[in-house]
């Protein structure tokens, strides 16, 4: 569970999230486009490429590649673990 | 000094007439065989005496893996005027045209990316007045 905390813990990478839940299946350039004019982040392409590793790595982000191009997805599954550990009302059911 | 041509490198030059013509609504301007290639280039109709896109053959082995990087990061190769994406959007899909971006609203520019068929992303753009 380390590696999604880590993951989250970045408010460019909360920002990408933000932009995949918006719309699923954005390639590196769209995500960049959006950080920039979305939410004023301009890093690089590069370090924007390695924070989608992190987000990949914690299994946040799914990347495809259809046809030459490689596109991303949001993947909520890993987040379900947190509030299994600390549920929501408090107690677990 | 002003800007007459520009180039994209696309991976065949008869298919590339087909769809910056046929399908992107371009007119074919100069036709010029030069040996094995040609020299090829297209203009649009809503200003045939301004700048012209050249239909470059690819060929050199750089080009490929450079076009391909850039494909595979969804990064356009250059960028088209028009009055309304979502309208193009589709109108060209409609045709077949493949989008790796629909229209996405920025606020001050609206933009969509789509593939040429010829190795390249290529990016229509319209600019949204401020007031």
């Amino acid at each position: 569970m380390d590696d999604v905390f880590r993951a989250i813990a970045d408010p460019t990478r909360r920002a990408i999230l933000d932009e995949l839940v918006q719309r699923g299946g954005q390639t590196l350039f769209e995500i960049c486009g959006r950080l920039v004019m979305k939410h004023g982040i301009r890093s690089s392409r590069q370090a924007i490429s390695q924070h989608l590793e992190v987000l990949e790595a914690a299994g946040l982000v799914v990347a495809k590649k259809e046809g030459r191009c490689k596109f991303h997805w949001f993947n909520g599954k890993p987040l379900k673990a947190i509030l299994e550990r600390w549920p929501t009302d408090g107690r677990r059911s | 000094m002003r800007i007459n041509l520009s180039s994209v490198l696309v991976d065949d030059q008869e298919k590339a007439l087909r769809f910056y013509t046929g399908t992107l609504g371009f007119r074919k301007k100069h036709d010029v065989p030069l040996g094995e290639h040609r020299w090829l280039t297209v203009v649009s109709p809503e200003d045939p005496d301004g700048t012209e896109l050249v239909l470059e053959p690819d060929e050199h082995p750089a080009v490929k893996p450079f076009k391909s990087a850039l494909v595979e990061d969804g990064i356009p190769f250059t960028s088209f005027a028009v009055t309304d994406v979502a309208a193009e959007h589709k109108r060209l899909e409609a045709l077949g045209v493949r989008f790796t971006q629909p229209p996405v609203d920025y606020g001050t520019v609206i933009t969509a990316v789509f593939d040429d068929t010829c190795g390249n992303l290529i990016q229509i753009a319209q600019e949204v007045p401020q007031s």
